[in-house]
């Protein structure tokens, strides 16, 4: 056996009061993608930065290949050829390709001029092993997200690394670009690079990675052949138990029709859109990203003004011009971004859950402290959010609980339309199961929900009804009976251009 | 890369982790008032007339103007935005109720400068809010601007009141009640119902959202414009009774009597512990922060410092308290990334 390109040997960290590590060993070898997962909180950043020579272990060794090395800066972790491919890019966006490339190790010569032709050279070899279509003068500001990503990847390049980890590489990306960038794995792969490959995506997981080490509670789990094994196995090595993924089958009685669209347009976003959902059913809205999915959401929630067409609640046509309107009509929105547009990170649990209704609730002049307390705890309670006290700062809270609360303030909202654009996006899957339940739940309980997502599962098994898009119209409506997956993928590939049914 | 790290390290410092000693922990949250009560002992050990209780009410007095005005600005610091105009539209004020006091009388120059002080702030709302301009752009044009307008009022010229003994106006300025300072009292009767307003009001909580995540706040149906419009509604109307202490205290006054003071006030919420990119501060902070600078100042003076030399003092102060601020809540004192 080769050595490894890189091996952990019992790393332990602490942080007061908590052992965010507890003992972590595995090795990565070269030419191998190896998979870390692990629920929200298992410790997975915490290794990255230990990594990335941001934090320093407590106990435990690093090996590069043959050799232990201890880095006490990131720069330490650059030079022996550890890059990180970020899920949140840090570009200047203002800046070339080249530029950022290279940027804080610019070519120059004499009196601190920027060596152009070198800087371009050097970056064209690069783009050329990418095989990416833009050049080393682009502005980085004008490439798609995915492009942007292989900007981050090049800058990867310019060290010959020796491991190579990606940090939720596709969140942001389309089928195509993910098909482009597992491309460029495969490369970095053949060349004897070892990739850390870090996803909540069961289906990248088993199709890319070689090995699967998985973390728990900060403790190591145990690493598993990916050809060995399934998705099961390593469910129930994050969570220890099994996952429910079935599709919808429990149905509830239907009510009146509480939200109707007809034929619903807005520019060039999207075209015709004609929908209905009545109380006690969810609605799915499946798509790739930028079908147009959430941008209808947007103008039902009063953020965009729709160019055409009607919407109308429980029969009687409404104007939507801002948020404030159409939560008084009823619409609530639990939005895709959770932390950019679900909570003020910096303000307590119950403050944030009762935002939309601080007006309403106020006694006078004055707050209603007592109420909103109350309000809290009753949503603590029946969503089973975990945390100490209402007093907790929710950007404390983990991503399952945060979500959680973004959806206790819309329901303490009695809303009679609650639309929910991506549940449980980078949430673990624990947490998923518990959000996808709520979600049957809240149909249970009389509520017409819209689920917007782009996992095909979730919205299978949440969905009464599902709605397929692409690019800006509604291909075909499926009900859970009907619907195969065969089926919905030609209709959000616009393969198939049947009329809605 | 390595700042995308740094920054989620940063917090993880500070919200996950709690710092490593008791010490540290007991910094953090304290972090500005030990700072004041350190400050306090040197001063009182380097002279003893600092403890005088005449000492500590001539302090408390000669902050209150400052510390009315920072009042408002905490609004506007927390819902994320500046105010540096307050300086200029406090001299605007003053010299507007000393000019109508002899030409309209005492009872009208007072609302009439009120409803002046409040239209300016309004049309800064007005541009910050809902053409969301740029504040610190819009408010340092604003300082300029209203410099400008009150030369104009005054052409040039100093604004005296012509019978000086002979107005009851001066009760604002100079006068006292059950033996406290009328500006103590003002001073303190403002805080304490802003301070309900911004903790205990649908209003207050609203700044909080708008400041501390205006996205997030737009999604939950607040109009933050209308709330951003508010804020400065308030600043001004504290502006105002600043001008109107200022002007009763000496019935006559120069052009550029409030000028530099914007900055001064933004140290005193700063100081308090505000973050100048909004979503924290209280109104008890703020007046902490003033104390902390009005006894500083006090306490300079009397260990025999050149005046000249408190402007550079004031400002290696406020670096230090605030460095100590930060330093705590992450954790450690020197970040070894950028």
């Amino acid at each position: 056996m080769t050595a490894a390109a890189l091996r952990l040997e019992n790393i332990v960290k602490t942080f007061p009061g908590v052992r965010a590590l507890d003992g972590v060993s595995f090795d990565v070898r070269p030419g191998e993608v190896h998979a870390l997962m692990g629920e929200n909180g298992a410790g997975k950043s915490t290794l990255m930065k230990v990594l990335g020579g941001i934090h320093q272990p407590n106990e435990g060794t690093i090996h590069v290949g043959e050799r232990p090395v201890v880095m006490q800066t990131p720069q330490d972790a650059k030079a022996l050829g550890i890059m990180f491919i970020h899920q949140e890019l840090s570009l200047a966006t203002e800046l070339s390709v080249a530029e950022n490339i290279y940027l804080g190790a610019l070519p120059t010569r004499g009196f601190g001029r920027v060596d152009r032709a070198r800087l371009h050279a050097d970056t064209q070899r690069i783009l050329d092993k990418l095989r990416v279509s833009f050049g080393p003068g682009t502005k980085v500001g004008d490439l798609s997200i995915a492009n942007q990503q292989m900007v981050e990847i090049a800058r990867a390049l310019t060290v010959d690394p020796v491991a190579v980890i990606f940090d939720e590489p596709t969140a942001s990306l389309t089928d195509a670009e993910k098909v482009v960038l597992f491309d460029v794995i495969a490369d970095l792969k053949a060349q004897g690079v070892g990739i850390i490959y870090i996803s909540h995506r069961m289906e990248e997981i088993f199709r890319i990675t070689d090995r699967i080490s998985v973390l728990r509670d900060g403790q190591y789990r145990g690493t598993l052949d990916t050809a060995e094994t399934d998705e099961d196995e390593v469910t129930q090595l994050m969570i220890g138990r099994a996952l429910d993924l079935s599709r919808n089958t429990s149905h509830h009685q239907l009510g009146d029709v509480a939200l109707e669209v007809q034929g619903l347009s807005c520019g060039r976003l999207y075209e015709d859109i004609s929908f209905a959902v009545r109380r006690g059913e969810v609605v799915g809205f499946y798509g790739l990203v930028g079908a147009g999915r959430t941008e209808i959401a947007e103008t039902l929630f009063g953020l965009r003004e729709p160019s055409k067409g009607r919407i109308l609640l429980d029969g009687s046509e409404v104007r939507l011009g801002s948020p404030a309107d159409a939560i008084a009509h009823g619409i609530s929105l639990v939005p895709e971004d959770r932390k950019g547009q679900g909570l003020v990170l910096g303000m307590n649990c119950r403050d944030n859950m009762t935002l939309p209704q601080v007006s309403d609730l106020a006694s006078g002049m004055l707050t209603a402290e007592g109420a909103e307390t109350d309000i809290f705890a009753r949503y603590h309670e029946s969503l089973d959010i975990r945390t100490p006290s209402w007093r907790q700062t929710v950007g404390n809270l983990s991503g399952g609980n945060q979500q959680k609360i973004v959806i206790g303030k819309w329901l303490a909202m009695k809303p009679k339309v609650l639309i929910v654009d991506e549940p449980t996006r980078g949430i673990d899957v624990g947490s998923k199961a518990e959000i996808h339940n709520l979600i049957r739940g809240l149909a249970a309980d009389g509520y017409a929900v819209i689920v917007i997502s782009s996992e095909m599962p979730e919205v299978l098994h949440v969905s009464d009804r599902i709605v397929a898009m692409f690019s800006g119209r509604i291909t075909r409506t499926f009900s859970s009976e009907e619907v195969t997956e065969d089926a919905l993928v030609q209709a959000i590939s616009g393969l198939s251009e049947k009329p809605a049914a | 890369m390595a700042d995308t790290a740094s920054t989620t390290d940063a917090k993880r410092g500070g919200k996950d982790a709690p710092p490593r000693e008791p010490i540290l922990k007991l910094v953090a949250k304290q972090g500005i008032l030990i700072a004041f009560v350190l400050f306090m002992i040197g001063f009182a050990l380097a002279n003893s007339r600092f403890l005088d209780p005449e000492n500590i009410m001539g302090v408390i007095r000669s902050s209150a103007i400052l510390g009315v005005m920072a009042l408002g600005v905490t609004f506007v610091v927390i819902s994320g935005n500046l105010d540096l105009s307050v300086g200029s539209m406090m001299s605007f004020s003053t010299i507007v109720v000393l000019d109508l006091h002899d030409k309209i009388g005492p009872a009208l120059a007072i609302p009439a400068m009120f409803a002046l002080t409040l239209c300016l702030g309004a049309f800064i709302g007005f541009l910050v809010g809902y053409l969301k301009l740029n504040s610190l752009i819009v408010t340092l044009g604003m300082l300029s601007a209203i410099h400008g307008l009150t030369l104009t009022w005054s052409g040039g010229q100093n604004m005296d009141i012509a019978d000086k003994s002979g107005t009851w106006f001066s009760v604002f300025g100079q006068g006292e009640m059950l033996g406290i300072p009328v500006p103590i009292l003002l001073f303190a009767l403002l805080a304490a119902t802003l301070g309900v307003v911004l903790a205990r009001t649908p209003f207050g909580r609203k700044v909080y959202a708008v400041g501390g995540n205006g996205t997030a706040a737009t999604f939950s149906g607040i109009r933050r414009a209308r709330v951003v419009f508010l804020c400065y509604l308030v600043s001004a109307f504290c502006v105002a009774c600043a001008g109107l202490i200022q002007a009763s205290r000496s019935l006559g006054s120069q052009n550029t009597v409030g000028q530099g003071m914007e900055l001064e006030v933004l140290a005193a919420v700063i100081l308090g512990g505000a973050s100048l990119l909004g979503g924290s501060g209280a109104i008890y902070k703020t007046v902490i922060g003033v104390l902390i600078l009005g006894f500083i100042q006090n306490g300079l003076l009397l260990i025999g410092l050149q005046f000249y030399a408190q402007y550079v003092v004031t400002w290696i102060i406020i670096i230090l308290a605030v460095w100590l601020d930060i330093g705590a809540k992450r954790g450690r004192f020197l970040s070894p990334i950028a």
